[in-house]
């Protein structure tokens, strides 16, 4: 809770405490924390003074703001219909077999949240899917595996070294 | 790849160095001298609506007011659109220059690109961008800033006083016109919205003369367009064309031999079938019952192996979601025309429910509050009228 | 710019100023057009598109509440264009509404029903979405019940909530299907910040917020012939229960109102009025006594300004925003809640009555009173004070439901004991009476002369403003007062939480010299509370505190501490103002509580 209040009044002095700056500070606590937890609302309340209610409705507003945890990557798979054509419906099963989560939840380990959005501007080369900023395109089921893979080495690897620094 | 029949422009992509000596030069002109030769040059909007850009900085320019401000909608979420998305990964400074020229005929000091959440991956570039261009800025002696202001998710932040509402810390939810951005937009001061590919145009026209750009294209629809090719296509990308082709030429180059239907403009946009390809023009004027097609640029092409079924309910699930919701006929409407579609697929409803939804449409057209909601129309019309028995059987 | 603009509505000539929209412009010659997200105390939304209405030579139709009419402009309300817009756009709000009339509070009150029978809207077009719907009922509040089912997302309680309260307990969430009128997190309405007023109660069109109603349970308690049923009428219930009742607004039907409740079978039928004398008594002095405290005194513990704490509403307001300013509220309670302490001690006493047998019913113009009698503070009489809160509206629903043809009712009286009252308790129920009142007391009671104002009328803290401002100079006071000497007495009204927390930031920062506050949390004070009839407007509130007004200057005793039966009430059982008695069930204490 204290990390939260400080890490709100960072944003709220780095973008201002005017209603304007109600979205950036709530990028930027969910570019930190993953998503929106009712505390951080508070505290943005608090900071810009609003009601919460008014910082919930204008969040729940935007899809790529979110108020339920997540993992830590966040996979948006896009449902276009041009991606729909070029097999997005494979990938998606690919993904759900491979992460063992329908749309909608999180991996057992915590390290990906599988969505659907909509459409993500790469229509010439679908399907196509963000992981959290970075957009994969031409996507087949094999390829999709091979990026998972290194996702998870990577979160492996960090384990690793966080444990090595800890003992 | 090159088309066959239609000549590849590539105005705007073309490498140019020597953008800050064109913004040097175009600053030094006066306004009047600007705005006439954007005016003279025929350019509108190519975000979708068409709006005459030299009458909008104009407008603005005349509006009452110290504060104003120039901001470019990079919220590109029509589906089957990524024209903004190219322009600004590879010729970003050209729409920085649209702005900085637009900054100063209207008196603005700062400036905005809005730039949607799913294109964050090129924010970093982006900004690069801009503190060079800020140098340039500098030297001419332009006290104008440009920011960038992150969107996070929602399709009708695109619409122009939804982005207003959005980047002031609201939800997106498009406001009542009149009035109208150009006399109170963000902040509520006059602000010039002008899409990326827009901006970028005006770089050409100032580079070249209004003449060149006039020359292109036909009637009122003057110049070249940006157009994101999708769908059953062996070439699909961006391609910048003349103004004023009919569809069938278009086909010709882009589809597959077996095109049955293209989509103009994505899921706000209007289907053409096949029988009407010679008919249509690509250009502002009229409608599907006519001979020309507004656009965005969104072109995706179906052939005879899709349903259109699904193409329309791909639509209205995308529309149920992304409408702002205020609105009764657009919040409502959407559901409706969604649950319909699929009452009468799965034979629960019967064939002459397609007439009401039909009707609903047309009365969502006349009532809803913005370009959403009354072009839901646009795709459910066409659609259920060119392929009537695809969306029963 | 020309002082006109000339337009033509369904072919008649309409002359008004420019920016008038067309709704005003239609209303002006007599044209209705249906509304239903429009709201004269509010800003205009646009979103239900109910108004729309067609211009000659155009293709789409316009929003008549937020398009303004311009010259030569042609408007058609009522072609064919637009009928059939209308009844889309109802069967498409009916579509995602649970359209159980029959069973609902709204039945025969409701706009959206009065709509749909105007424009016969039968069995619809549409698809019923509301089984695709996880539509929830909050009824856990003592107040206000939210039914979401019955919502249609015109968002007049959003926007009253933010413009007139301040609040902002209630936010439009989501987009698309999904969005919906929330709380935070869509927590009950009990758990969040949400004050009871219950404006967003009058000023919801539909049955999905309404309040509370406690009408069975009052039945019950009045068939029990074990108990004996006492009832307490506010002041702002008499000049409004006409209007649900079939009368125009800013009658007085004190006397029918009476013989109502003793038709209906309360066993005791007395007034509010009378505590409210009482609350000035006790208002008063302690107000005399902080200004003795800080001005003689120099005791730095004592808080001025004090603030009236009359206004449930106000003050639950005040505890989650401001908890650091609750020793500015007067410990007063509310006349409700000194009418329930008295009513099983007192008047138990008075008429031989074992208080565990009687049962204490109020009729309030306010939801939030409701919460306030359910506070675990409110049992200074060794039972619940109060046992059961119904608003004007409520009550007006049991005069009909026991068949009284209430136009044609004799005047009766209250009962004695607790039944008289001043013109100074008649006047609480409108913004500024408070004030007026406390003046005519506590001047006279410094200074020994009526208060200066010609026929006792203190106008400067009359009126809907929403902030008045208003000072009095004391010379020449009583000995015992004499610190007061040339002192003026500074006060504030306020109506409205919006206008109480500017007032409150203020008084946070100290950059006012205020010494005493009146606030009421809804807009007109009493008379426009959330339990009062609706529709609800700057004009029915005008005519309201009109007969207010009215009903004052008519008395014989116009000053709280004249009242016959406050007099003998001291004499017989409280002795004197803050006295022990009192302290023990006049006065009460605050909670803080969380501001998110």
């Amino acid at each position: 809770m204290n990390g939260l209040r400080e890490l709100v009044s960072a944003l709220a002095q780095k973008h201002g405490t005017r209603r304007e700056s109600l979205l950036p500070i709530l990028q930027g606590i969910q570019a930190h924390e993953h998503y929106l937890s009712d505390d951080a609302m508070v505290e943005v309340a608090r900071a810009l003074d609003l009601s919460t209610a008014q910082v919930y409705g204008t969040a729940t507003f935007y899809s790529f703001l979110v108020t339920r945890p997540q993992g830590r990557h966040v996979i948006r798979l896009c449902r276009t219909i041009t991606c729909v054509m070029h097999g997005k419906n494979q990938l998606l099963k690919e993904l759900e077999t491979l992460l063992k989560v329908r749309v909608g939840e999180t991996t057992a380990d915590g390290l990906f949240t599988l969505l659907e959005t909509n459409c993500l501007g790469q229509c010439h080369q679908g399907p196509a899917i963000l992981i959290d900023d970075e957009p994969y395109t031409r996507l087949t089921p094999e390829r999709i595996r091979v990026i998972v893979a290194e996702y998870q080495q990577k979160a492996a690897l960090e384990s690793e070294n966080s444990g090595l620094i800890n003992s | 790849m090159a088309p066959r029949h239609l000549m590849r422009l590539d105005l705007i992509f073309k490498d140019e160095h020597d953008v800050a000596p064109l913004v040097r030069q175009t600053l030094a002109r006066g306004r009047d001298d600007i705005v006439n030769e954007l005016i003279a040059s025929g350019l509108k909007g190519r975000g979708g609506a068409g709006f005459p850009t030299g009458l909008k900085w104009k407008l603005t320019a005349d509006a009452p007011g110290d504060e104003k401000y120039v901001i470019c909608n990079a919220d590109e979420g029509e589906p089957g659109t990524f024209k903004d998305r190219e322009i600004l990964m590879r010729v970003p400074e050209k729409v920085l220059a649209g702005m900085a020229v637009c900054a100063k005929v209207i008196g603005a000091r700062q400036g905005f690109i809005y730039l949607r959440g799913e294109y964050r991956f090129l924010r970093a570039q982006l900004q690069q961008v801009i503190d060079g261009f800020h140098a340039v800025l500098d030297e001419a002696g332009l006290p104008f800033r440009i920011e960038i202001f992150m969107g996070s998710g929602a399709y009708i932040c695109g619409e122009e006083s939804a982005l207003f509402e959005s980047m002031e810390g609201q939800r997106g939810e498009p406001r009542n016109k009149p009035p109208y951005p150009t006399q109170c937009g963000f902040r509520n001061a006059p602000t010039v919205i002008n899409n990326v590919e827009t901006l970028a145009h005006t770089y050409s026209i100032f580079k070249y003369g209004a003449e060149k750009f006039r020359d292109l294209g036909v009637q009122d629809s003057r110049g070249s367009k940006v157009f994101s090719v999708s769908g059953d296509t062996p070439v699909p990308g961006i391609y910048e064309l003349e103004f004023g082709m009919t569809l069938q030429r278009f086909v010709e180059d882009f589809g597959d031999g077996d095109t049955k239907a293209v989509q103009v403009g994505g899921a706000s946009g209007f289907c053409v079938p096949r029988k009407r390809f010679e008919r249509t023009i690509i250009g502002y004027q009229g409608k599907l019952t006519g001979t020309s097609l507004p656009t965005g640029g969104s072109m995706m092409l179906f052939n005879s192996s899709r349903s259109m079924y699904n193409v329309l309910h791909n639509y209205l699930e995308f529309f149920v979601e992304e409408s702002c919701g205020q609105c009764t006929p657009c919040r409502v409407g959407t559901q409706q025309l969604l649950r319909g579609i699929e009452g009468v697929k799965r034979g629960e409803l019967s064939s002459a429910t397609l007439d009401a939804l039909l009707d609903l449409a047309e009365t969502m057209r006349l009532t809803a509050k913005c370009g959403l909601g009354q072009s839901v129309a646009n795709s459910f019309a066409s659609i259920v009228e060119n392929f009537r028995e695809e969306m029963i059987y | 710019m020309p002082h006109t603009v000339n337009c033509q509505i369904d072919h008649l000539s309409v002359n008004i100023q420019p920016g008038a929209t067309i709704l005003e412009a239609a209303r002006s010659i007599h044209i209705q057009i249906p509304t239903l997200c429009y709201h004269s105390d509010l800003c205009v939304a646009g979103n239900c598109r109910l108004c729309m209405v067609e211009q000659v030579g155009a293709d789409r139709l316009l929003p008549a509440c937020a398009t303004p009419v311009t010259e030569g402009m042609e408007i058609l309300t009522n072609s064919q264009k637009v009928r059939h817009a209308r009844k889309v756009m109802l069967e498409l709000l009916m579509s995602e509404h649970r359209s159980d009339c029959t069973h609902c509070y709204k039945n025969g009150r409701c706009e959206l029903q009065n709509l749909a029978s105007e424009y016969l809207v039968q069995d619809g077009r549409f698809i019923d979405l509301v089984p695709f719907k996880n539509y929830t009922i909050d009824d856990l509040s003592p107040s206000i019940i939210k039914d979401d089912a019955k919502c249609i997302r015109c968002q007049r309680c959003v926007r009253t909530c933010a413009e007139i309260q301040a609040v902002s307990a209630l936010a439009v969430a989501h987009k698309g299907a999904e969005m919906k009128i929330s709380t935070f997190f869509d927590l009950p309405m009990a758990e969040v910040v949400c004050t009871n007023c219950g404006q967003c109660v009058t000023h919801c069109p539909t049955g999905a917020l309404v309040e509370k109603n406690y009408i069975d349970a009052v039945w019950q308690a009045m068939d029990d012939d074990a108990r004996h049923v006492v009832v307490q009428t506010a002041p702002a219930v008499r000049i409004a229960l006409g209007e649900a009742l079939g009368l125009e607004p800013g009658q007085i039907v004190t006397g029918k109102m009476v013989a109502a409740l003793r038709r209906l079978g309360f066993d005791s039928v007395l007034d509010t009025d009378f505590s409210a004398d009482l609350t000035i008594i006790e208002e008063g002095h302690e107000l005399l006594q902080r200004l003795r405290e800080v001005i003689r005194d120099k005791n730095p513990q004592v808080k001025l300004p004090m603030t009236t704490s009359c206004s449930p509403g106000w003050i639950k307001f005040l505890e989650h925003l401001y908890p650091d300013l609750l020793p500015h509220l007067s410990t007063a309670k509310s006349p409700q809640q000194m009418f329930g302490a008295l009513a099983k001690t007192y008047y138990a006493r008075r008429i031989g009555m074992d208080a565990k047998n009687m049962v204490s019913v109020s009729v309030m113009p306010c939801t939030a009173k409701k919460f306030e009698a359910a506070r675990p503070e409110m049992c200074a009489s060794g039972f619940r004070d109060v046992d059961y809160v119904l608003t004007t509206r409520e009550l007006a629903m049991m005069i009909r439901q026991a068949g009284i043809d209430f136009l044609s009712l004799p005047d009766d009286e209250f009962d004695s004991i607790m039944g008289q009252s001043s013109g100074a308790g008649v006047i609480f129920g409108a913004t500024g009476g408070v004030m007026e009142a406390a003046l005519r007391t506590v001047y006279e009671v410094v200074t020994g002369r009526e208060v200066p104002f010609d026929g006792l009328n203190i106008v400067p803290v009359r009126g809907l403003e929403q902030v008045k401002e208003a000072a009095l100079t004391i010379s020449s006071p009583l000995p015992e007062w004499g610190f007061l000497d040339g002192v003026t007495l500074k006060t504030c009204v306020v109506h409205g939480l919006a206008g109480a927390r500017e007032v409150m930031k203020k008084v946070a920062d100290g950059s006012c010299d205020y010494h005493f506050i009146e606030i009421m949390a809804c807009p007109g004070g009493c008379l426009g509370g959330g339990g009062q009839p609706m529709p609800v407007s700057d004009h029915v509130r005008e005519m309201r505190a009109r007969a207010i007004y009215r009903d004052d200057a008519g008395k014989a005793i116009r000053k709280s501490h004249e009242n016959p039966d406050v007099v003998k009430l001291y004499e017989d059982f409280l002795k004197e103002p803050l006295g022990h008695l009192s302290h023990q069930l006049l006065h009460t204490h605050y909670v803080a509580r969380k501001r998110y």
